[in-house]
């Protein structure tokens, strides 16, 4: 999977998270909500990788394990930026952790309710910088500036003391994307950065995304439930279900042949912009099941078109090498 | 204004004999602390018996207060200026209050987005139809409760549901349950504003075509309002692009998919990223959508139009005609250009 002959940037090995629900609050619980379930993939340095899905399939929960803003139940995360060789930060702590904190930042839907509407862009912005005690009060001015510019608010001084009520919802995700940026990091997860902006404002936050990556060698990870902004933005996708990765590959191969029946009915879903073309039915049954305590089984296997006795009565089925590199997890295909 | 409405009426009411909805040069303002927000200006079209029109734009374009003007849902400080709302031939807009309550859902009903928490958290979502039903039609309890078994049966939801509470349902199930109390009694037209937008893809998929079927089975009207060209492009037969309170081009949806005339039509449909077919280098459009308290002069996308000349700043652009579609426009793009 690795996509040159040099380490990846993040190897996530077999990460899962468990939320414990008890049916009282005193009692120690024996149910599991299984969010992210034996995860693994690599993200290169300066990659964009997808992930999509349906909400509630553990996409979220993936990116804010990968930044350490939970922790995970089990699994590894080693991340390597080349600075000073891999490490595994599932379980970092303390001084070691808020380092890793200087080289991972997330940047979050919603541009409304991720910023404090009390603080000004400027107090935003630097924010990072004084809690990695980076710069002195100069250059952090300095640098909140140049990042303005960056991001494409300009002239940027006029932007300095605005506070969030007085942005457009563009602006406010350009000023998110400035704080990640402004520790200059080299891994950035990107939860759904663009689905609360306005159409004509999405193309352009994308661009912007893009042309940082380039310019300061960032790695996404890009979450996502819509599979035309991954085809845009990333190179590889990997695809989730009820916290397990159903099928992973290069991003348009994978969207033109999709090998899982759950990738092949998430694609058939999606509204196509012409209003010649009528898209056959969607083959899928049903809703989303629980991922409460789920059977050992595939997770796909109540809705599945194609499923038999053999995907009851096994385990969830590994993920496999189906053509060149796209790797999908069915018994069936 | 009255030049437009005609050209409205010459390409909606196409196919029957008299539209079942017909705006002529509507105009709405909000009045607020900071000025008058002009949020709908002009705007006249029509809608036959069994159409759907969609209605794309930004947010803040005005296509979800035309929606509300429609049904004259608005708060107190919003105000009809100018225009008529035909409903099957007779203007609404005097219509006091109480009147209004008459054609409220039982003639123009309105799917909400369910997200936004249309449905009441402490009744019952079966309750609330009922309500709904009972305000219009008089009936028995037996007699409502069996409306709502069919009600439900039309949308696809488990009769078992209807005695559960909204947070009992998934997403997909409130918005299947709001729009079967938008259709509880059988209106002519319903409003749909942004039914899917808080939904999966495969849910979104189930409910459009769930829509598309009862409006065949019922012969109703409506009118669907988006921000998604995608998702207009699958379920309407006329397009309607607003922008800063203006509706800029009208047609057929294919005509305008097609060939779009305004340079803001053809940004929205190359913006889009598509998982189909070749991957297109997306359009950018500079800016950002205008203030509604100051718009631009003339026309009011200028400031954001690659194309802007000279008399596109000062002067209201002329109505350009081309097939089944008409744009306000000084520069028109695309194929007659």
């Amino acid at each position: 999977m690795q996509t040159d002959g040099s380490r990846p940037l993040l190897r996530v090995d077999g990460l899962s998270k468990r939320f414990p629900v008890s049916p009282v609050w005193y009692r120690r619980s024996n149910s599991f909500v299984h969010a992210v379930d034996g995860v693994s993939f690599e993200v290169a340095r300066g990659e964009s990788f997808g992930l999509v899905g349906e909400s509630g399939c553990g996409k979220t929960t993936t990116g804010k394990l990968l930044v350490r803003l939970m922790d995970p139940t089990c699994g590894r995360i080693v991340f390597d930026d080349g600075d000073e060789g891999p490490v595994d930060v599932s379980t970092l702590k303390g001084k070691p952790l808020k380092r890793f904190r200087r080289k991972a930042q997330m940047i979050f839907q919603d541009p409304y309710e991720s910023m404090n509407p009390r603080r000004t862009v400027f107090d935003t912005i630097v924010e990072p910088l004084k809690v990695q005690r980076m710069g002195s009060h100069l250059d952090r001015l300095d640098r909140v500036l140049r990042m303005l510019g960056l991001v494409g608010l300009t002239p940027a001084r006029t932007f300095l003391f605005r506070y969030p009520h007085e942005l457009s919802g563009g602006q406010r995700q350009r000023v998110a994307i400035a704080r990640a940026m402004v520790i200059e990091p080299s891994f950035v997860v990107a939860d759904e950065p663009i689905s609360m902006l306005d159409v004509s404002v999405r193309a352009g936050v994308m661009r912007l995304m893009e042309d940082l990556a380039a310019r300061l060698e960032i790695g996404y990870l890009y979450i996502t439930h819509d599979l035309a902004a991954a085809r845009h933005t990333c190179s590889r996708i990997a695809v989730m279900y009820l916290g397990k990765i159903v099928e992973i590959g290069e991003t348009e191969t994978v969207l033109q042949s999709p090998k899982h029946p759950y990738t092949q009915a998430l694609l058939s879903a999606v509204p196509v912009p012409d209003p010649t073309v009528t898209r056959p039915p969607v083959r899928i049954r049903g809703g989303v099941s629980p991922s409460l305590d789920p059977p050992a089984r595939c997770r796909f296997y109540d809705r599945c078109p194609i499923a038999d006795d053999f995907c009851r009565d096994n385990e969830h089925p590994p993920l496999q090498d189906k053509s060149s590199g796209q790797m999908a997890s069915c018994y069936r295909v | 204004m009255s030049e437009r409405s005609g050209d409205a009426e010459a390409l909606g009411g196409g196919r029957s004999p008299g539209p079942v909805l017909a705006v002529e040069g509507l105009t709405m303002h909000y009045s607020t602390r900071a000025g008058v927000v002009r949020a709908v200006d002009g705007v006249s079209f029509s809608v036959g018996k069994g159409q759907a029109l969609g209605l794309v734009g930004e947010s803040g374009c005005g296509k979800s207060s035309l929606a509300l003007t429609l049904l004259k849902l608005l708060p107190e400080n919003a105000q009809i200026l100018s225009g008529r709302i035909l409903l099957d031939g007779m203007d609404i807009v005097p219509l006091p209050e109480e009147r209004m309550r008459e054609y409220r859902w039982s003639r123009i009903a309105m799917v909400f987005q369910a997200a936004m928490n249309s449905l009441n958290p402490v009744y019952r979502v079966g309750e609330q139809i009922i309500e709904a039903l009972e305000v219009h039609v008089e009936s028995a309890r037996e007699e409502s409760l069996r409306r709502v078994r069919e009600l439900y049966d039309l949308v696809n939801l488990d009769p078992s549901l209807i005695m559960r509470y909204p947070h009992e349902y998934s997403g997909g199930m409130k918005q299947r349950a709001v729009i079967a109390m938008a259709l509880a009694c059988e209106p002519d037209v319903v409003i749909a504003d942004e039914p899917t937008t808080a939904l999966d893809v495969i849910v979104q998929d189930h409910i459009l075509r769930e829509m598309k079927n009862v409006r065949a089975e019922l012969g109703m009207s409506m009118i669907y309002v988006s921000h998604d060209m995608a998702v207009i492009a699958e379920v309407s037969d006329m397009v309607g692009v607003m922008y800063a309170g203006r509706l800029v081009e009208l047609g057929s949806t294919v005509d305008v998919f097609r060939d779009p005339i305004h340079p803001y039509t053809r940004a929205l449909t190359s913006a889009f990223p598509s998982v189909t077919g070749e991957k297109h280098e997306l359009t950018v459009l500079p800016g950002e959508p205008p203030n509604m308290i100051d718009p631009p002069s003339g026309c009011r996308f200028h400031p954001r139009c690659p194309y802007a000349t000279d008399p596109c700043r000062s002067e209201t652009p002329p109505i350009v005609r081309r097939g089944g579609h008409w744009a306000a426009c000084w520069n028109p793009t695309g194929e007659g250009a």
